[in-house]
């Protein structure tokens, strides 16, 4: 589905991303895990156009996203959960969800799809008039990722879900994370809690300052001794 | 009593032509946070606007103030040029600081630009009237129409802006672009389509200010919005630049201390007094008075 080759990146002189190449497959949950500053989120943000890249692919179900105007990515099927969540704080809860669904023209489709988050989400539902800088941390999380489902999305990009979030919580949004994936939506999940994403993914990829270091079934990460030293603090 | 209430009254009209301009202001900068030093100059464009047309409208057998459509529209296409030309451009290769120093330019081009029309030339032009003359009689104040005209108009002008852009999906647009660019573009809005309706709103706006202030005071000249933009955007500073209802409530405020420093204490040095207030309200809340730091929990 979501297919990258030989990809760079740079902030000015600072060259973070230094010619990666990775796949999605069509209804896989992949993760990018690796320390701070590794790149990450930076390859998140040149997937959905938010930064330019300086050269490679980068191809969507066919199409060149770098030739994609990025407001016009999530008319593509995918949709970006961004670090740090982004919910609009001063509108409601329940006008994030609508601005999710910004590109459905269908009145009636975007109800189906409320009611469909709501459902997923049922604490997003009694809070649906809440300004959303008002709600937790989880709860910023959860409507972040209710938005990002607003298009029923083929394809969905999550970047840190659990950052700053209790352990109850971090399990929680874990365990919504594997339901979509049970759902067929495909995933590209970037975490620096390196466990938690291992034990939930197809496969995942190890990004070091830049460049992948290492790549493979997540289940065979989870017990190299290489990624147990470095990310699982084993 | 008789002079307190005529004063509220010339506050409220004040402040209501302060108001319009003062969203232009704080419209933009909510969106791009760039003080549009134009935007004063946009009220002229609609004073010059005004009148040309009105004799055409006139002659047309359709009232006076039915030019304000063309103005609005002239004024909204002169946003949009000015945002294209010279913004747009310089916001996507420069700093803030070079996004400024162009809106101070566009101001003088368009100044010294509306001059150098043979039909404008340096000499200010009289409009005619625009709505009907007279008035009646409230608690022994005389109430002109101009004046009831100015605060009807501009109250349901603002109550539509505040319905837009709280119930439309292009003012929802605006307000999350505003608040956030990135989220706004994943959410698959087009930031640079949705900062055009803003100048072509904002400039609108100012074309509705043009047609109440010059129906207080017909002089028309190249600098008219100058000093009238100034203190506008003085309204939006005190009120809280980037909000909306900061700029009406700083509308009224400051068109308040200027009829009341008018009638009470010196018509010489009502503009030392909005200033003065300028000065307190950044001393005491820099925000401005509706300005807040939104508290986020992580």
């Amino acid at each position: 589905m979501l297919k990258i080759q030989d990809l760079h990146v740079s902030y000015g002189a600072v060259r973070a991303i230094k010619g990666i190449s990775l796949e999605v497959n069509d209804g896989e949950l992949v993760s990018l895990i690796g320390a701070n500053g590794a790149g990450k989120t930076t390859t998140l943000h040149a997937i959905s156009g938010l930064v330019p890249a300086e050269s490679g692919e980068i191809i969507l179900d066919g199409t060149d996203l770098r030739r994609t105007p990025p407001e016009k990515i999530i008319g593509l099927g995918m949709a970006h959960v961004p670090e740090g969540r982004h919910v609009f704080a001063r509108m409601s809860v329940e006008e994030n969800l609508l601005m999710g669904a910004y590109i459905v023209r269908d009145k009636s489709k975007v109800k189906e799809r409320l009611e469909l988050v709501y459902g997923h989400f049922p604490r997003l539902a009694e809070r649906s008039r809440q300004l959303a800088g008002t709600l937790s941390g989880g709860e910023q999380q959860m409507l972040a990722m209710g938005r990002a489902l607003m298009t029923d999305p083929k394809m969905v990009l999550m970047d840190e879900p659990s950052m700053g979030l209790s352990p109850i919580l971090v399990k929680e949004i874990f365990s919504i994370i594997k339901s979509l994936h049970a759902d067929g939506i495909t995933i590209l999940l970037v975490e620096q809690n390196a466990k938690m994403a291992l034990s939930v993914s197809d496969r995942a990829y190890v990004l070091e300052t830049g460049l992948i270091s290492m790549s493979g079934k997540a289940s065979e990460l989870l017990h190299d001794d290489k990624v147990r030293r470095a990310y699982l603090g084993a | 009593m008789g002079v307190f209430l005529q004063t509220l009254f010339v506050g409220l009209r004040l402040g209501s032509v302060y108001a319009l301009i003062a969203l232009g202001y704080t419209m933009v900068y909510g969106i791009i946070r760039l003080i549009n030093f134009a935007h004063g100059d946009f009220i002229m464009v609609g004073g010059y606007t005004l009148f040309f047309t009105v004799p055409l409208m006139v002659a047309a057998g359709l009232p006076a103030w039915t030019a304000v459509v063309i103005a609005v529209i002239v004024c909204a296409l002169v946003g949009i040029g000015v945002e294209l030309i010279a913004y747009r451009p310089v916001r996507k290769k420069g700093t803030n600081m070079t996004a400024l120093i162009t809106a101070i330019a566009m101001s003088l081009l368009l100044e010294n630009l509306a001059q150098a029309i043979p039909a404008i030339g340096p000499n200010p032009k009289i409009a005619g009237t625009f709505f009907s003359t007279g008035g009646f009689q409230i608690a022994g104040v005389t109430l002109d129409y101009v004046t009831i005209y100015t605060i009807v108009i501009s109250a349901v002008v603002m109550l539509l802006l505040y319905v837009f852009t709280q119930k439309t999906k292009i003012g929802r647009a605006m307000r999350c672009v505003s608040e956030d660019k990135g989220a706004a573009i994943l959410m698959g809005i087009s930031v640079n389509r949705t900062v055009l309706i803003t100048f072509a709103i904002g400039s609108g706006l100012a074309a509705v200010a043009a047609l109440m202030y010059i129906a207080q005071y017909p002089s028309i000249y190249t600098t008219l919005g100058s000093l009238l933009g100034l203190k506008a955007f003085v309204a939006a500073v005190v009120g809280g630049i980037g909000i909306v209802p900061g700029a009406m409530l700083g509308g009224i405020v400051i068109g308040l201390v200027e009829s009341f420093s008018m009638a009470y204490i010196s018509s010489s040095l009502t503009d030392t007094f909005v200033f003065l207030i300028l000065i307190l309200v950044l001393l005491v809340k820099p925000a401005g008075i509706l300005g807040k730091n939104v508290g986020e929990k992580v």
